[in-house]
């Protein structure tokens, strides 16, 4: 049965869901129950933004305070991992991964291949992503490119809170390390969300709006932008097709390729900075198998290559706008 | 009266035990001057780092290891590797980087790993197991098994701030995990003397609350011991502890060093009297428990094995373009 819930209820009821299921899920990180060792309460905080809170009463001793030492608690997520456990471990902001990179990008991601196909690391790593929170230029940032680069790792990145619960939930039977990014801002947006548990596959890109002139391929916080793009160009006459990608490791190419077939007129959308990020990726990728069906210069829409600002008015500017995708389309039409 | 041939009263391990200290000691010795040798004549592609020298250290833990105990070695991890049990065929071959070796030909010498040994792999990035081993003591922890799990260091990567996390987060959260620092001297080319504050390690370990032990790592013996008390202890719920061994490298940092770093004399000396084989050797035979001939005939026989494996690595077949892409992800 389906109710209105918020993206952050959905992922904690995945938590929850998967560690009644299975006694091997455990979740750790910095203050993710909160107020451990202290004299006042017990699941103080549930993570900095409440998203795992209530979990530690359901589930004694599955859950891991952590002290700050990023390196080492994720580098332990990723051993228990590799000795039969199934760990969640939440890096609070993606943009944390600069102390313990290497625990991900050298040893998570390149177990299976380092040793001959012998080696499982179903490891969950959950992170924040994203500007617009006001959180300025080292937590907010959307580093889904850097991790898509590797090979080994998954990278989520849901738009909704129906796609976060089945994604986590994928993530956490998933047998290679996945990189699960919510976006903070996505976080009180409710959606309708099964109450019962399941799994959405990985590499199944999702059509969000059908249409026939033109196809925005994005994922994240900008899905809802392009929507709204889309219902701007829709009042005149210009039907978008707007494609979430849900995982950007692995990716859905089959349905790229053949929305982009389809209308001939793309934009790729990425709240990363241009350089290297997913859009050139998809765009790049688009070029190269289907270049003689566009009719037109596919257009990207990025953030601009600079650190996030503060100030909440360049913050807005430097956020990819509905306005500025919309624009995008017309350019991409020759409009 | 004693038997014949007893140990009791004079070494720790009955007389079997010895003989298997010995040939695991002799097996990595031989399998490094092998390597060493081989190297040389550019039959071995890529970076080799041995472990002839500090064959006690490794031995002396890992005698008191089971298949379910979890170690997470270095780039010198050739001889982890035989002390806990992979086998040295297998090694061979991925060393030679045929598909018949340990992972296939993909790993390396840098990265060989069993896990159903127990060995969690070599390690090209410095100091990167120790969070790796927290992981593996938690999971420990969780199965109730009183399985632990131990951290290699250098002397070099005991700097690494993975590795001092990793004691703050042993001792926070309890773990069966034990931090070994074999202390060569050298961190690549720099002295340890330069390149770390402190002048012992158990002062390092004693600011992360963890008791610590230095002991000299040539002494097979005073590695068992040692490693004996702290493995029960973490076994039987006592937490985390370190254990520094004092050691000598008898090789450069990697194969091809010209090792100019060191003192005149520094190597001969070595060789001469820092040889911890020849040091367990003297002491078994002198103590009249074990006859040189019985070390003589298992030298004959690990002789043999690493003529085997080297004659298997080089007949193994080599991977093909279809093994590029495989055991990327669960799926590709």
């Amino acid at each position: 049965m389906a109710r209105k819930i918020s993206m952050r209820q959905a992922i904690n009821e995945a938590l929850d869901q998967e560690m009644a299921r299975d006694p091997s899920v455990i979740v750790m990180g910095e203050d993710i129950v909160g107020g451990a060792g202290g004299m006042g309460e017990i699941d103080a905080w549930g993570g900095v933004l409440g998203v795992t809170k209530g979990l530690n009463a359901k589930h004694p001793g599955k859950l891991l305070d952590t002290p700050l030492s990023e390196s080492a608690y994720i580098g332990s997520a990723i051993g228990a991992a590799a000795c039969g456990m199934r760990p969640v471990a939440e890096l609070m902001f993606l943009d944390f991964m600069g102390v313990c990179f290497d625990q991900i990008f050298n040893q998570a991601a390149k177990f299976r291949y380092m040793f001959g196909g012998k080696a499982e690391t179903p490891v969950v790593i959950r992170a924040m992503v994203g500007a617009g929170f006001r959180a300025a230029a080292q937590h907010s940032q959307m580093l889904t490119p850097l991790f898509t680069h590797i090979p080994g790792l998954k990278v989520v990145c849901p738009s909704n809170a129906y796609d976060a619960k089945g994604l986590l939930i994928q993530s956490i039977r998933d047998n290679d390390p996945v990189i699960f990014c919510e976006h903070k801002n996505l976080y009180g947006v409710e959606a309708d969300v099964p109450a019962e548990s399941y799994a959405i596959p990985f590499g199944e890109a999702n059509i969000v709006r059908d249409g026939k002139h033109a196809t925005i391929i994005t994922y994240g916080m900008m899905v809802q932008r392009a929507l709204d793009a889309a219902a701007a160009l829709a009042k005149q006459g210009i039907e978008c097709e707007v494609v979430d990608l849900r995982t950007l490791s692995p990716i859905d190419w089959d349905t790229i390729i053949d929305s982009a077939e389809r209308t001939g007129h793309v934009v790729c959308v990425d709240e990363a900075h241009p350089r290297c990020s997913i859009a050139a990726d998809v765009s790049a990728m688009i070029t190269q198998e289907c270049f003689k069906a566009l009719k037109g210069p596919i257009q990207m829409v990025t953030a601009p290559h600079t650190p996030v600002p503060f100030s909440p008015t360049l913050e807005d500017l430097y956020i990819p706008s509905a306005d500025a995708i919309a624009k995008a389309v017309k350019k991409s039409m020759g409009k | 009266m004693t038997a014949p041939n007893s140990t009791a009263g004079i070494f720790p391990l009955d007389k079997a035990g010895l003989l298997q200290a010995y040939r695991t000691m002799k097996t990595i010795r031989d399998f490094e001057e092998r390597l060493h040798a081989d190297f040389a004549k550019g039959d071995i592609p890529g970076f080799v780092h041995l472990y002839a020298g500090e064959e006690a250290a490794g031995t002396g833990i890992m005698m008191h290891l089971e298949d379910k105990d979890r170690i997470a070695s270095t780039h010198r991890g050739h001889g982890h590797c035989i002390a806990k049990g992979v086998d040295p065929k297998g090694m061979m071959a991925e060393i030679y980087g045929k598909v018949s070796g340990s992972c296939r030909g993909k790993g390396g010498s840098m990265h060989i790993a069993d896990l159903s040994k127990g060995m969690m792999g070599a390690n090209g990035i410095l100091g990167a197991g120790a969070p790796l081993v927290c992981g593996a003591a938690l999971a420990a922890k969780y199965r109730g098994d009183g399985g632990v799990a131990i951290s290699f260091v250098g002397d070099g990567a005991s700097n690494q701030g993975t590795f001092l996390e990793s004691l703050n987060l042993a001792a926070v959260w309890n773990l069966p995990a034990i931090f070994v620092v074999e202390n060569n001297g050298y961190a690549e080319s720099t002295s340890r003397d330069y390149a770390v504050a402190v002048d012992s390690f158990v002062d390092r370990a004693a600011g992360f609350g963890l008791p610590g032990v230095t002991v000299d790592g040539l002494d097979f013996f005073a590695v068992y011991e040692a490693a004996g008390e702290i493995i029960k202890r973490a076994r039987e719920g006592g937490g985390p502890a370190l254990l520094e061994c004092k050691m000598v490298r008898m090789y450069g940092h990697f194969e091809g060093d010209q090792q100019t770093y060191r003192a005149k004399g520094e190597l001969d000396d070595i060789r001469a009297n820092k040889d911890c084989l020849k040091l367990f050797s003297e002491r078994v035979v002198e103590a009249g428990v074990i006859p040189r001939s019985e070390l003589d005939a298992i030298d004959r026989e690990v002789g043999r094995q690493i003529e085997d494996a080297v004659a298997f690595a080089k007949a193994a077949p080599l991977p093909t373009a279809a093994d590029l892409t495989t055991d990327v992800y669960v799926n590709y």
